[in-house]
């Protein structure tokens, strides 16, 4: 059986994307993503796994978000609506692609018999501290490298050089 | 109470959306929703399987890896559109041809 909360977060979360995609203003498009962040962080709360969520929360709806909808700003055009490019063979393709994604990943796991599993583990931020700081701790300095370089990357990209800004 | 199957589907539609949005859209903006929406997807898929089936936190451990991973490309990749938009005025990927050969 399955529950209203599950229902709701799951209209949020499949609409939002939807809307993400289809929106005309492609600023309520990142506005739509994030609500669909959002939701996704919900199914992590049902799922008994609040400190993923909140991450979730904090990362994609508080940084991504944000650093989208600047961007969006920053790169407003106009008209956003002759973007959507397709011909409508390409959304035909488009639609039967991701049907056809969508249909043999349900297909292929509901089919078998371990989903209808409902037994669920209660919530453990010991083991994940457990994790991150021992047998993961590599992954995780070679991740704060990472960031470090992304940010550093994305910032050397965006620069403007004086000169070339001065004419 | 909800079953593994339930998050599986959720987790399958949203990857498909993404899907489609790979296929269809132009935008360089659009695209980094497609990929974020296909992540959120996998992550998703991570945890729902790992609280269901295993019963361990290593499903967690490697989702909270993943978002930050996640991140780190979301900037570099805003930071490319930023760069292009300066460029060309124009954020169509069918446009941008500077490294085709």
């Amino acid at each position: 059986m399955v529950d209203v909360f599950f229902i709701a977060m799951m209209v949020v979360v499949v609409g939002g994307a939807i809307v993400a995609l289809e929106a005309d203003e492609i600023v309520y498009g990142a506005i739509a993503l994030a609500g669909s962040l959002f939701g996704v962080a919900a199914l992590f709360f049902l799922l008994n796994a609040p400190y993923v969520a909140v991450f979730q929360i904090t990362v994609y709806v508080g940084a991504v978000a944000v650093l989208i909808l600047f961007t969006v700003m920053l790169v407003r055009q106009e008209k956003w609506a002759n973007e959507v490019s397709s011909r409508s063979v390409t959304r035909l393709a488009g639609v039967l692609t991701g049907v056809a994604v969508a249909g043999s990943l349900a297909a292929a796991v509901i089919g078998s018999s371990v989903t209808s599993t409902t037994s669920l583990q209660s919530t453990s931020f010991l083991q994940i501290g457990q994790l991150i700081s021992t047998g993961y701790a590599p992954i995780l300095e070679a991740l704060a490298l990472v960031l470090a370089a992304s940010v550093v990357g994305a910032i050397t990209l965006s620069r403007v050089d004086r000169e070339e800004s001065g004419k | 109470m909800n079953s593994l199957a339930d998050y599986v589907f959720v987790s399958a539609v949203l990857f498909g959306i993404g899907v489609y949005g790979l296929v269809v859209k132009r935008s360089a903006l659009r695209l980094l929703f497609s990929v974020e929406i296909m992540i959120n997807a996998a992550n998703l898929n991570f945890v729902a399987f790992s609280q269901y089936l295993w019963k361990d936190a290593v499903g967690q451990t490697i989702v909270l890896f993943s978002i930050a991973l996640a991140a780190a490309e979301a900037a570099v990749i805003l930071a490319i559109v930023v760069v292009a938009y300066r460029l060309h005025k124009d954020v169509d990927v069918s446009k941008l041809k500077d490294l085709e050969g």
